[in-house]
């Protein structure tokens, strides 16, 4: 059983986009990272999954509940970190803690000790005093304190330092390795690449691919620059090449098929430089947005 | 029911009930602290009453109420308790739920294991007591008052009890009424303006009506429901107004829980 299983939902607001027609699954254990530009859907796609809003079409299901019906059940296991973090201004950071805690059955003040002092919270500052960053961190602590089983992070480091974001990835890295499984949505490529081991891709609402990090990476894609005299574009126009374009004298492309027919090409002409690389997230990530 | 969202509300609104309470008791005070000269002088004062326009005596209840006597005098200084209780009233109505979505904390209410009715029951709940507190604060102001002014004059406790047991029906209402229309309407930036809106509306609509005598207008504001002349002279509540009005309670307050569950919560932008 996935832990998520979205089926051809879709969710209008009134007559803008939201998404549509959305299918994905994610398995137990995974970290999934959700990647597209703003406004593509990734917010409301995990807006849908926590029961914010309700879908248009299509389901949803969670922990193979459906999220519409069985709302309270899922989130008893869910934690969420929102892109932009807000909570009761008047409240001190451990009260708010405290008082999410009580949502959830046991007794989690160890874990909000453990949890604040690795994100160096200061328990006793107001909401209203803090920082975005600073809210960010209480997001993070408020998230993971009731231990949850699947944790959903939109744009999780946006406000947080290059020091705390390490922090954080290797407290969502620990927290996989116990066996959650993390939904994550970001335009940060960087980091997705870094995190995920699954990735979907969202465009103005649809999903245009899911893939494993590795396959997207090394079967999909070659990234070739050649630098030779004389060269010539037309001599590289060969079926699974893209993006050809010429680059301080040499030519750069993408390249997607069997290699070979690109060495042969490349044997057949004398160059003074060859590289052949895996394209970063990003390059393939803009190659979908053309 | 949700025991830590309840707890929550009422501390939230702990202050506002407390302010409240203090401004309905210095007004019931004011207005019973002049009362002793004002009823001494009070052939003199029905003189007077008399040069003024009988439309504008209508418009404060007063060409009913026989301001010399205790229950007069209550029934007149009661409109306004009833205009702070409606203001009140209206604020917890229309700002019980939403004010989770114009702060943007209702990302983090609805994602704790709760259902939404349970949220909104908790809510209202809280809203009663808070609203309960402060009826019962001008239950025992107005007796206070009444005992520590009236001097050798004699009153029925009935019918002040009677004004009095007409508030929670009363505040009741705007609750209703504003919790419905906060979840009618996309986003309530403030809930100030609306609050005021309908309770000086709601008001005005009935000064109104009593200037311009028979204007059928008196059917929808809620003062006119709870008209303290009419209570004091029958002795009795206006029976269909007040059956009426519990049936606009109840269907307020049970739509608003199916468009509350259904209610789609936006991201913030």
């Amino acid at each position: 059983m996935s832990i998520i299983e979205v089926q051809n939902l879709t969710k209008y607001y009134g007559k803008s986009r939201g998404i549509v027609d959305v299918s994905f699954a994610v398995e137990e254990g995974e970290i999934f990272g959700f990647i597209g530009p703003n406004g593509a859907g990734k917010s409301t796609t995990i807006r849908l999954l926590l029961s914010l809003i309700r879908p248009t079409s299509g389901k949803a299901s969670v922990f193979g509940k459906d999220v519409t019906t069985h709302g309270p059940e899922i989130r008893r296991e869910i934690g969420y970190l929102p892109s932009e973090v807000f909570y009761y201004e008047g409240m001190r950071v451990r009260d708010l803690l405290n008082y999410s805690a009580s949502f959830f059955p046991g007794d989690h003040s160890e874990r909000i000790a453990e949890l604040s002092d690795l994100m160096e919270l200061e328990m006793n500052r107001r909401i209203s005093d803090l920082s975005f960053g600073n809210k960010k961190k209480v997001g993070i602590v408020q998230g993971l304190l009731h231990s949850p089983r699947l944790l959903f992070l939109d744009e999780p480091t946006a406000g947080l330092d290059p020091l705390m974001q390490r922090k954080f990835f290797d407290l969502i890295r620990r927290e996989n390795a116990r066996g959650v499984t993390v939904f994550f949505s970001s335009h940060i490529l960087g980091e997705v690449q870094r995190l995920s081991n699954r990735i979907g891709i969202i465009r103005e609402g649809r999903i245009v691919e899911i893939s494993d990090m590795r396959s997207l990476q090394q079967n999909n894609y070659k990234k070739i620059k050649v630098c030779a005299s004389n060269l010539d574009a037309a001599a590289f126009a060969l079926p699974g090449v893209t993006n050809l374009q010429p680059e301080n004298g040499g030519l750069q492309f993408f390249f997607k098929g069997d290699i070979n027919a690109v060495l042969k090409q490349l044997g057949s002409i004398p160059v003074e430089d060859v590289t052949i690389e895996e394209p970063t997230l990003e390059e393939i990530f803009m190659h979908y947005y053309e | 029911m949700s025991l830590n969202i309840f707890l929550h509300e009422l501390r939230v609104r702990r202050k506002s009930v407390l302010v409240w309470s203090l401004s309905i008791t210095a007004l019931v005070g004011f207005f019973f602290s002049i009362f002793p000269s004002f009823a001494e002088q009070a052939e003199l004062t029905q003189e007077l009453l008399k040069k003024f326009p009988p439309e504008l005596l209508a418009a404060f209840g007063m060409n009913h109420l026989d301001m010399s006597a205790i229950t007069g005098y209550f029934g007149f200084l009661f409109i306004f308790v009833q205009l702070c209780l409606a203001i009140q009233a209206g604020n917890y109505g229309f700002g019980l739920v939403s004010i989770e979505e114009n702060e943007r904390t209702a990302d983090f209410l609805l994602t704790r294991p709760v259902s939404r009715a349970q949220v909104l029951s908790s809510k209202l709940l809280a809203a009663l007591v808070c609203l309960t507190v402060t009826n019962l604060v001008v239950w025992a102001v107005s007796f206070i008052s009444i005992e520590a002014f009236r001097g050798e004059r004699a009153y029925e406790t009935g019918v002040v009890a009677l004004l009095l047991a007409s508030i929670a029906v009363f505040q009741l209402l705007f609750l209703a009424i504003g919790l419905l229309i906060s979840v009618l309407v996309k986003r309530i930036r403030s809930v100030t303006p609306y609050s005021l809106g309908l309770g000086f509306g709601m008001y005005t609509l009935s000064a109104f009506s009593g200037v311009f005598g028979d204007v059928k207008l008196e059917y929808i504001t809620p003062f006119k429901h709870f008209d303290p002349a009419y209570i004091i002279q029958n002795r009795d509540f206006n029976t269909p107004f007040l059956l009426a009005d519990a049936v606009i309670i109840l269907i307020c307050v049970a739509l608003t829980y199916v468009l509350y569950i259904r209610r789609d919560i936006h991201a913030v932008s």
